[in-house]
């Protein structure tokens, strides 16, 4: 056995780390439909999808068969290459950002030191898939959304970034292990309080999310961009938003409070609890909030959040100064 | 990391190539994407994964969504797809080919002639290292920058602003204006008068409900 030296071991695992976390990730984003659908109908007093398997548990199955089976089809006066290549960017661009959470103190997959960074690049990128499956598609419907959809994510990604530059100070390192490390015992969000409103709204804006599923908006635009789409790529638009809610669980888990760090448990459960939260919290926000207008979502977004993270900014570079002026 | 570095500089090259060649509006933009990407992974290749993380979060993220958004406003069809293959005759593109190509070769001399070894190392440059020399010895030129982008935001500003007071004005003055004609030809009506009141009426009208 003289392969097996300590830096093949070290590669394999990680490998199988790799893949662990692409499994759990993507299964969770599909079971989440089932579970949203659930919950969704539990807040609004409804019995929701409940006949298939106990407790309604195997509509999963259904709905994937459905998906599965469905005829794949392209319109003919599409432009192919757009059409095929969107999906595709929605779900790799969000599974690719998982690479740089760090999940336990011994398990994550990128242990990069330009982490958020990252994660922000991933991002943009994602708004190609939105904008391009509009585009593609030759409809009204599709071009409008795809159109709302970019201007959305474009005004949110500005202080979305913002937003989490607070923490970035604070820490002094763009690393997302550094960031968990450094808040044992204090988490974030408390002196990064009004970092953590922000980021929440323009994650919720940058995965299209009820309130700001402004691109979908079924009542006005029939389903906006993907209103072309049908079986599997469809499917891939569909769990690539609940990977999207997944993720900005996460995020927000890793950044704001404490990433795996809490009493008693072992790291694994409070990651995954934590996490659990805020999915919940993303769909009771679904079940409870009506849409804005798009203008107002627009004004919100440069009128009162951005000014909100450069003050917030301005004060933690300020109290940073105060409080250790060498740093 | 030097096969990262080639790989990924011919492929910005190559997808720029496209970009040129590309009758398609659209596919243009996409090769211009992957050029972006590619010059991104040629930064992660020479050690500074910061400048690539901002060169894919600036300019593929935010100014290429931009180019691709108003490209599918303009509705370019078949004309345009012409028009471009009309643009790429051989006639037009091999005069100023000629040119860069010496420059290329003067270029490609320089580089093999001259001692440039050891540019391409494990070293990295991070993010602190980039904020302090953009802070100590660049400090004007950011400053400049700085000044330089916000009077740009001013401009933009007054070009977009919705003009609720100049349309106002523009409506009075215009209304003054028809009032000292119809005042100076109450002597002697014409009949053409009142569609012309109406022609100069609308404009106004539609600009102070937008």
């Amino acid at each position: 056995m003289s392969w097996w030296t300590p830096q093949v071991e070290a590669t394999l695992f990680a490998m199988f780390q790799a893949v662990v976390i692409l499994l759990a990730v993507v299964l969770a984003g599909a079971l989440l439909s089932m579970f949203e659908r659930r919950l969704l109908a539990l807040w609004q007093d409804r019995h929701g999808p409940n006949r298939v398997g106990p407790l309604g548990l195997f509509q999963i199955v259904a709905d994937m068969l459905k998906i599965f089976f469905k005829e794949d089809w392209i319109p003919p006066f599409a432009d192919r290459t757009f059409f095929v290549l969107a999906p595709g960017i929605a779900m790799a661009s969000l599974l690719l950002s998982f690479m740089v959470i760090p999940i336990t103190p011994g398990w994550g997959i990128a242990d990069l030191n330009i982490g958020i960074l990252f994660f922000f690049a991933m991002a943009g990128i994602n708004v190609y898939a939105v904008l391009f499956a509009g585009w593609a598609s030759s409809n009204k419907y599709a071009l409008l959304g795809a159109l709302r959809a970019s201007a959305q994510t474009l005004s949110y990604e500005v202080f979305m970034g913002l937003a989490l530059m607070g923490i970035v100070a604070m820490t002094g390192s763009f690393n997302m292990r550094d960031i968990v490390n450094a808040q044992e015992g204090f988490w974030n969000v408390i002196p990064q309080f009004f970092g953590f409103c922000t980021f929440v709204v323009a994650a919720i804006a940058v995965t299209h999310r009820h309130p700001f599923d402004q691109p979908e908006a079924e009542q006005e635009l029939a389903d906006g961009y993907h209103v072309e789409y049908s079986g599997m790529k469809w499917g891939m638009f569909f769990v690539g938003e609940y990977v999207g809610i997944v993720l900005v669980s996460a995020l927000l888990v890793t950044l704001f409070f404490g990433g795996w760090h809490g009493p008693l448990l072992p790291p694994i459960v409070w990651f995954l609890l934590k996490t659990g939260f805020f999915v919940l919290l993303f769909v009771l926000l679904r079940a409870a909030l009506p849409r804005p207008r798009y203008d107002k979502v627009m004004s919100f977004g440069w009128k009162v959040c951005l000014p909100l993270t450069l003050i917030n900014l301005l004060v933690t570079g300020a109290v940073i100064l105060l409080i250790d002026p060498a740093a | 990391m030097e096969v990262a570095f080639y790989l990924s500089a011919l492929v910005a090259v190559a997808a720029t190539f496209r970009v040129i060649t590309s009758t398609h509006p659209v596919h243009a933009l996409l090769y211009l994407i992957v050029s972006l990407i590619g010059v991104a992974m040629v930064f992660f290749a020479l050690g500074a994964p910061f400048a690539g993380a901002l060169e894919i979060i600036v300019y593929a993220g935010a100014i290429m969504v931009l180019f691709v958004f108003v490209v599918m406003m303009l509705n370019l069809g078949e004309s345009a797809v012409e028009q471009e293959r009309a643009w790429l005759a051989p006639t037009l593109w091999r005069g100023p080919a000629v040119l860069a190509g010496v420059l290329l070769l003067v270029m490609l001399v320089t580089l093999v002639g001259g001692d440039f070894d050891g540019i391409i190392s494990g070293e990295t440059l991070t993010a602190k290292m980039v904020g302090i020399t953009l802070f100590g010895p660049y400090m004007v030129v950011v400053e400049l920058a700085a000044m330089l982008l916000l009077a740009a935001l001013v401009a933009a500003s007054h070009l977009g602003r919705s003009d609720a007071q100049g349309e106002a004005d523009l409506a009075r003055e215009r209304q003054r204006e028809r009032a000292e004609v119809t005042a100076s030809r109450n002597t002697a009506p014409v009949p053409e008068e009142t569609p012309l009141t109406d022609g100069a009426e609308q404009p106004t009208g539609r600009g102070g409900s937008a």
